[in-house]
């Protein structure tokens, strides 16, 4: 434990190498394992696998085998970066194929987000459960891609395979040429040893027969190379020229395509089914009950779409009364009980809210949908007693688990492909289009089948960010210090909903997701309570990109700015104020405080905000413009600093903030998903409407590189814009927004 | 029978004439790099030209596709090199999950070719379509970049 323990507490720039774990894991990976025989198998004849993770074509091509989907966040770049690093690979020569499900691959970080502990914490318990989180993750199996974690996992994995390789490489030459080891030198693709030289993929036969005798010391960050630089991303070229292949672009012979109509009423049953029509119309071949409604297949996907159409049926049961604004009126009823499970407790709460001046404040944001732009679909085949998904996922582990299910197959008959996603933003852990495809695959064996949802059904059969409502009371003094804040949130757990559709057992413990980014807040209150209570609804609920940060943030960060202006205090300020000792947070505010503190133009407003999440901490500025009363408000700029620990890939970093923020852009001004009569009201992006170019504002980005222990990137971007969007309102307007989406305030429909 | 002419190619689709053209294109022909995001003309996933001008091909059905030149992404390079838009695209690094990029490397071709000289204002109203992973500023940046080639 004590090892796994220090590595957590690893700094880059340190140069210390912790985490026997890591080691013995990625040195399964050497011996005669089915990974590496597997990424062997895979690549053209001649071609080695010097263990699972790296495989050197006769071509001289170096392949990495890509444990995570790439859905846009650039893994398939910074993972091989990685691994090339330490490989010392001419960086030209390096490409990337997707990984099969393997052991080997398993995202042991995806869970450690997880933990009930503030972030800073790294006392016995926290780290303790947080070692804990890992091993159940390995143990799991979990090949997962998700809560900003693919760096942060791969970036011992990855380096140690490269070390390795490149050992096993030395080694390899100094046999060869009967000279010392210490003589061969590993550089650009090459060992050399005086005047003698060798390219890698001469020696990768004779390396492969190597077993190293000890752990591959790892390079000093400081002969790092590449990591650190921005090379070109390797997916960009194909996703230019059409080529880039994604789940919907499988194309198999003999191949049929669905289409998928959800049963519109949460938790109804189809009771009477009339398919008469749809089954007349042409090119139909098939109309069925899936999980979650019917589906029909069809030669094409545009004659599938109209045949499910076509199909009428009746419903029985379900949440017919359900309407989101009498569940948001439950979850306010339920904060305001203030008997949620208690996530944080300083101080004597209830001594310092008894004395001072009160301000009190209910905020409420919407469900949401993740509208990714390629809609789910997926691709099942069973042929040979086998089955084969070709599934955009999240989790090729739990999309097999459900498959297997399905289709009666054991799980080591299953195949997963995971081509490029179309984005994620969490929606893709969930499986029911691997459901679907997999049910439709298994009523018509031997054809392979393409279940691709029409934008509707996938905006109304999505497992949505949960809606919610967070109560707070704040106390200052005279002075304007605050004397203590306590924060009641209510409203749906996305875990408890996940789990419940797609694992066995219970949830029993809570959910940490539903408070996260109230209670890890770092702010120094003499006394602070956070609380959240689980209000259970129809409504399917699933992972959105930064999931319970996406709403904390916007109730906490938007709360700090009115306890700042009750007080009369500069808002950034304040915030530095209860940072005494969080220096990596002042110096985001303080890169911030030169813009911030520049003199404001008439008819300009500012808002800040700060937030942590996934490892990473972000500071944002809106900076807002009106030339007049009338004229509609604009958003002149959006300044960004960041801490990840360190930028491995910086351009990525600065996309990932710039993504994250017009992703939340979208949701502040746009988002809502409403139900009433058990219905999602919203059903294609006209009443979902989402950011364009017209109304993307200039976004500035500034890494700061602290070099603590890194962070993800994929997320922390998402959370501070909506508080930052909604102070700079206030600085503005004087109107304080306290619920999403407020697009009406800039003249939006 | 209908005829259409992709890419310089010349197809006789059996299939409904009020199919649209973007599934003849994806499910019948599979060119897969026109993507599907909406069905209903709001995303601009779909954009091919017709005839030059750049077309939502799941709001163009194959009837009004007959006999004419549509050229989607496949079809985009000249004699094996790169239209200067995609050129242009991986100069700027705009993709992430890349599936809008067909769309919208397509409506600004369409831009450029009618506007060689597009502004911020022109791009502004003519690429409205939508990118989920929010790269319109380098998309911007890249137009910009593919017009100076251009020139
Ligand atoms: S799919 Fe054609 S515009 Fe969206
Ligand atoms: S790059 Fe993902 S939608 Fe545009």
């Amino acid at each position: 434990m004590t090892t796994a323990l220090t590595r957590r507490r690893f700094l880059i720039g340190a140069g210390i190498v912790g985490g026997a774990l890591v080691v013995g894991y990625a040195f399964s990976g050497n011996g005669e394992n089915t990974a590496r025989q597997r990424f062997q198998k895979a690549g053209p004849e001649g071609g080695v696998a010097l263990n699972g993770w790296v495989r050197i074509d006769p071509d001289g091509r170096i392949a990495v085998a890509l444990p995570r989907a790439e859905m846009g966040q650039g893994v398939s770049t910074s993972l091989p970066m990685l691994l090339a690093e330490e490989l010392e690979a001419d960086w030209r020569m390096v490409g990337f194929e997707q990984a099969p499900r393997d052991p080997l691959y398993v995202n042991r970080e995806i869970l450690v987000d997880g933990v009930p502990f503030v972030p800073w914490d790294d006392g016995v318990a926290a780290e303790t459960m947080r070692w804990a989180y890992e091993k159940s993750a390995s143990l799991l199996g979990l090949q997962a891609t998700g809560g900003s974690t693919s760096v942060r996992d791969g970036y011992y994995a990855m380096r140690q395979a490269g070390a390795a390789a490149r050992e096993m490489l030395r080694r390899a030459a100094a046999a060869r040429w009967n000279v010392p080891l210490s003589s061969c030198i590993a550089e650009n693709g090459t060992i050399r040893s005086g005047k003698k030289s060798a390219r890698y993929g001469e020696l990768a036969a004779e390396a492969a027969a190597i077993a190293l005798p000890e752990p591959p010391r790892l390079k000093d960050p400081a002969q790092w190379r590449l990591l650190g630089h921005s090379p070109a991303r390797l997916d960009i070229p194909a996703k230019v020229t059409g080529k880039a292949r994604y789940g919907i672009d499988i194309r198999l012979p003999g191949m049929v395509f669905a289409a998928f109509r959800p049963v519109p009423v949460f938790g109804a049953e189809i009771a009477g089914l009339d398919d008469s029509a749809a089954r007349a119309m042409p090119g139909v071949k098939k109309i069925l009950a899936v999980p979650g409604g019917i589906a029909a297949v069809a030669t094409t996907t545009w004659q599938a779409q109209q045949a499910v159409d076509a199909v009428e049926f009746t419903l029985s049961g379900g949440a017919e009364d359900l309407s989101s604004e009498t569940l948001l009126e439950t979850f306010s009823a339920t904060a305001a009980r203030w008997d949620g499970h208690v996530f944080r407790e300083e101080g004597d709460i209830g001594t310092a809210l008894a004395g001072g001046r009160k301000i009190r404040a209910e905020y409420r944001v919407p469900f949401l949908a993740h509208a990714c732009m390629e809609p789910m679909n997926c691709t099942a085949w069973i042929h040979d007693g086998q089955l084969e998904i070709w599934a955009p996922n999240q989790s090729a582990d739990l999309a097999a688990m459900v498959a297997g299910g399905i289709a009666d197959i054991d799980n080591d008959k299953i195949t997963v492909h995971t081509p490029y996603l179309g984005g994620g933003f969490g929606r893709r852990a969930d499986m029911d289009y691997v459901e679907i495809a997999v049910t439709l695959a298994h009523a018509m064996p031997g054809t392979p089948v393409q279940v691709t949802y029409s934008r509707e059904a996938d905006m109304r059969h999505d497992r949505f960010r949960p809606a919610a409502v967070s109560l707070f009371e704040a106390s200052i003094d005279e002075q304007g210090q605050p004397l203590g804040l306590r924060n009641s949130i209510a409203g749906p757990s996305v875990v408890k909903s996940f789990v419940g559709r797609l694992l066995p057992g219970p949830f029993i413990t809570p959910d940490k997701t539903t408070a996260e980014g109230a209670f890890d807040k770092p702010y120094e209150f003499p006394a602070l309570q956070v609380m959240h209570e689980t209000v259970d609804t129809p409504v399917p609920c699933g992972f959105w990109r930064s999931v319970g940060h996406s709403y904390n943030a916007f109730f906490f960060e938007s709360f700090m700015d009115e306890i700042a202006h009750a007080a009369g205090r500069d808002p950034l300020a304040f915030r530095l104020s209860l940072l005494k000792n969080f220096p990596r947070h002042r110096a985001l505010l303080e890169k911030l405080a030169d813009g911030w503190n520049a003199p404001k133009a008439p008819g300009t407003g500012r808002g800040i905000a700060l937030h942590d999440s996934f490892g990473s901490i972000v500071a944002q500025m809106v900076e807002l413009y009106r030339p007049d009363e009338q004229a509609p408000i604009r958003i002149a700029k959006i300044t960004v600093a960041v801490d990840c620990g360190y930028a491995l890939h910086p351009q990525t970093v600065i996309r990932q903030m710039e993504s994250g923020v017009i992703f939340a852009l979208s949701a502040a001004l746009h988002g809502e998903i409403t139900i009433a009569d058990g219905q999602i009201e919203q059903e294609n992006f006209p009443d979902y409407e989402m950011i364009r170019m017209a109304d993307a504002p200039p976004i500035e980005v500034h890494i700061l590189n602290s070099g603590a222990r890194l962070g993800g990137i994929g997320e922390p971007g998402t959370p501070p814009l909506a508080p930052a969007l909604a102070n700079a309102l206030f600085d503005l307007t004087g109107r304080r927004i306290r619920r999403m989406p407020f697009g009406d305030v800039f003249g939006y429909a | 029978m209908i005829e259409i002419i992709v890419n310089g190619k010349r197809h006789s689709l059996d299939a409904s004439p009020d199919m649209p053209l973007l599934w003849a294109l994806r499910d019948i022909l599979s060119l897969t790099g026109t993507k599907f995001g909406c069905g209903i003309g709001a995303c601009g996933a779909c954009t091919v030209h017709v005839d030059g001008a750049a077309v939502r091909s799941c709001s163009f059905t194959l009837d009004e596709a007959r006999g004419r030149q549509i050229t989607t992404i496949e079809g985009l390079q000249q004699n094996g090199r790169l239209h200067p838009l995609q050129a242009a695209w991986i100069a700027e690094q705009v993709p992430q999950c890349g599936y809008c990029q067909s769309g919208m490397i397509m409506a600004s071709a369409a831009l450029l070719a009618d506007n060689p000289a597009a502004d911020d204002n022109a791009i502004d109203k003519n690429i409205t379509n939508i990118c989920r992973c929010g790269t319109y500023g380098h998309i911007r940046k890249a137009i910009h970049r593919a017009a100076r080639e251009m020139s």
